[in-house]
């Protein structure tokens, strides 16, 4: 009897909250909202200034709703052959490096996942050196040259087809999700490390793929420096090498040089602000890839890290 | 390793079979391996043209050898303090404002009841570091406009004169370091916020029993947990004080303000590949993976001198 009070007081003392942590919940509560509004208002307004007047936004008049709701901004960025053609580019470029760091990182990742293969210790000293020593800028840029890649999509992807974290992330993921027990049985039946690591790994690790295609392909998606180092031809162009002539160098003005007339004047004007907004709009139609699959994956990135952390 | 399946095996067999096994995983990690060698190990010969006049026509053998002449000139040159100062300046800011600050989001979000409101702020917060650098450039341009601006608007608003921000010099560092903080906070806090979530609640119990605050568990509680995650993150940070990333600082430069800006990667970069002089370049890019080791190995020490905890 004594045991069961003591045990429903223990109870009671827990669900009870002091009135210190009352307060200490009430100002954490305040000041979570507060960094929810600094992080959210600024992705908020870039949404509600794509869809309104130019004038609105331009005059600051744009603050909790969108004012004149139109598509002006967006129909303004498909009309841009830029946009479009470095949007088709990325979309290219993401797709097969993705699939390429895929091909290359998970194998890698199983062989040094697995005790039997002798070579373990010298491939990874061999990758670990290049997390701490690299070339630099031009030796690589002269290496990428000399094999003829300037200028092609196997610049952006081939000399980063492996990177090292993810791989690592890869191989403690196999080392704790495929079970010692279930590679003896399957090497009992007959099935070598090919088959074994097609048809039982491979499908048994949908989460690290998500993880893997989410972090390969948004690093894919949002690069610009391999592009401003390896590609000069404009038709090549991914996104964010065309985003940044428009966003940074403000190369989308347009207006006719030399007017005089009022009319012009003010149609030149009007011109300068639906420039402006187009950025707005610009800025949402190149996040839409990362936005589509970022709910998707959410519930896998935080697992990302986590794997991530256990062993480097 | 491989045991005889059965005991009628005989030795021959099993050592073919671990000479197939590893032959099998050594075509696992061959390509990785390949492209790993051309464009990580390659370029480390290539640092030699530092120490030669480099010709892209007589090729790395046949430039002329001219020992530290490169290195002598950058440590004569105006741009070496400058540089040096500005990258240091920045990382050392940043890493200041910017490394408590996940740390506390965590332990807030942690102690943070509200299951519902809290997956709210995470998936808010996590958001920004998916914004590649060219649209957070961007973003920053548009925002801080001295026309159109919301901020000038704002500013506007209290009767106060509009400020030209990234024509400003002295708030140049302020904007590269806040907005970083702005994209990066979120997703900095998920490896402390999954460390937290390794505490058992029995110690959280056992505390509120002996009438310990809320405040006080935190202190006592999960800071300890996590600060072994901390102090090697920030022995990783200290150690990369010098290799402030080339995208971010490259995209907010202009005239007005290069002489806060420019910082190492830029201007190896421009040395380098706009300038057309490689070696010097290089020079410069291999000075600076010099200092980066040292202070790697050096701050490493004295983390593992005062903590304990340490990386290598």
């Amino acid at each position: 009897m004594s045991l069961q009070r003591a045990a429903s007081m223990r109870k009671a003392k827990l669900m009870k909250r002091s009135k210190g942590d009352i307060i200490f919940d009430a100002v954490i509560f305040v000041i979570l909202t507060v960094i929810f509004l600094i992080v959210a208002y600024p992705l908020y307004f870039i949404i509600i200034s794509s869809f309104s007047d130019p004038a609105a936004v331009a005059g600051g008049m744009v603050v909790w709703i969108p004012i004149k709701p139109n598509l002006r901004g967006y129909e303004e960025v498909f009309r841009n052959n830029a946009v479009v053609r470095g949007f088709l580019n990325s979309l290219l470029y993401t797709s097969v490096g993705t699939l390429l760091n895929l091909v290359v990182t998970l194998p890698t990742a199983f062989a040094l996942s697995r005790k039997e293969f002798q070579g373990n210790r010298f491939v990874t000293v061999f990758y670990l050196i290049t997390m701490f020593v690299n070339g630099g800028m031009i030796p690589t840029y002269l290496v990428v040259k000399s094999v003829k890649f300037l200028d092609t999509i196997w610049a952006l992807i081939v000399p980063g087809a492996l990177g090292v974290y993810n791989m690592f992330i890869c191989r403690t993921y196999f080392k704790t999700n495929l079970p010692n027990e279930l590679i003896e049985a399957a090497k009992l039946d007959g099935c070598g490390n090919t088959r074994f690591f097609v048809s039982i790994a491979l499908p048994l690790s949908g989460a690290l793929i998500a993880i893997m295609v989410l972090y390969y392909g948004i690093g894919h998606w949002n690069s610009y420096f391999s592009a401003l180092l390896y590609i000069s031809d404009k038709n090549k162009f991914p996104l964010q090498l065309v985003l940044r002539s428009i966003l940074i160098q403000n190369e989308a003005q347009l207006a006719q040089q030399g007017v005089s007339t009022a009319q012009q004047l003010k149609e030149q004007a009007r011109r300068r602000e639906l420039v402006e907004l187009m950025k707005y709009s610009l800025i949402i139609v190149s996040s839409i890839p990362v936005m589509i699959i970022y709910p998707i994956i959410q519930k896998y990135f935080v697992k990302g890290v986590l794997i991530g952390s256990v062993k480097g | 390793m491989n045991k005889p399946v059965d005991s009628g095996e005989s030795k021959t067999t099993i050592i073919s079979k671990k000479v197939k096994e590893n032959f099998e995983f050594w075509l696992f990690v061959l390509p990785g391996m390949i492209i790993t060698f051309i464009f990580h190990y390659v370029p480390l010969y290539g640092i030699q043209i530092a120490f030669r006049r480099f010709s892209p026509r007589r090729g790395i053998w046949e430039s002329a050898w001219v020992g530290f002449d490169h290195f002598e000139r950058f440590f004569n040159s105006p741009y070496f303090l400058t540089t040096i100062t500005n990258t240091f300046i920045l990382s050392f800011y940043s890493l200041v404002a910017g490394f408590p600050i996940p740390i506390m989001l965590a332990l807030m979000l942690n102690s943070f009841r509200h299951k519902r409101y809290r997956k709210i702020i995470q998936t808010v917060t996590y958001a920004p570091n998916f914004i590649s650098t060219v649209v957070m450039a961007g973003m920053l341009l548009l925002f801080l406009s001295p026309r159109v601006g919301i901020v000038n608007n704002l500013i506007g608003i209290f009767g106060l004169e509009s400020i030209n921000f990234m024509a400003e010099k002295s708030m140049w560092r302020h904007i590269y370091v806040w907005s970083g903080i702005w994209q990066n906070t979120g997703w900095n806090s998920v490896i402390f916020f999954a460390a937290l979530a390794g505490v058992s609640p029995e110690f959280h119990e056992a505390a509120i029993v002996d009438g310990a605050t809320k405040f006080q568990r935190i202190l006592y509680i999960d800071l300890p947990t996590i600060l072994p995650t901390a102090t090697i993150l920030l022995i990783l940070n200290c150690g990369s004080m010098l290799s402030v990333g080339f995208e971010k600082a490259f995209l907010l430069q202009n005239d007005l303000n290069l002489s806060v800006s420019e910082i190492i990667s830029t201007y190896t970069y421009k040395v380098g590949l706009v300038q057309n002089d490689m070696s010097y370049s290089t020079a410069i890019g291999l000075f600076n993976s010099v200092i980066n080791s040292i202070l790697l190995l050096t701050v490493n020490r004295v983390a593992n001198k005062l903590s304990g905890h340490s990386l290598i």
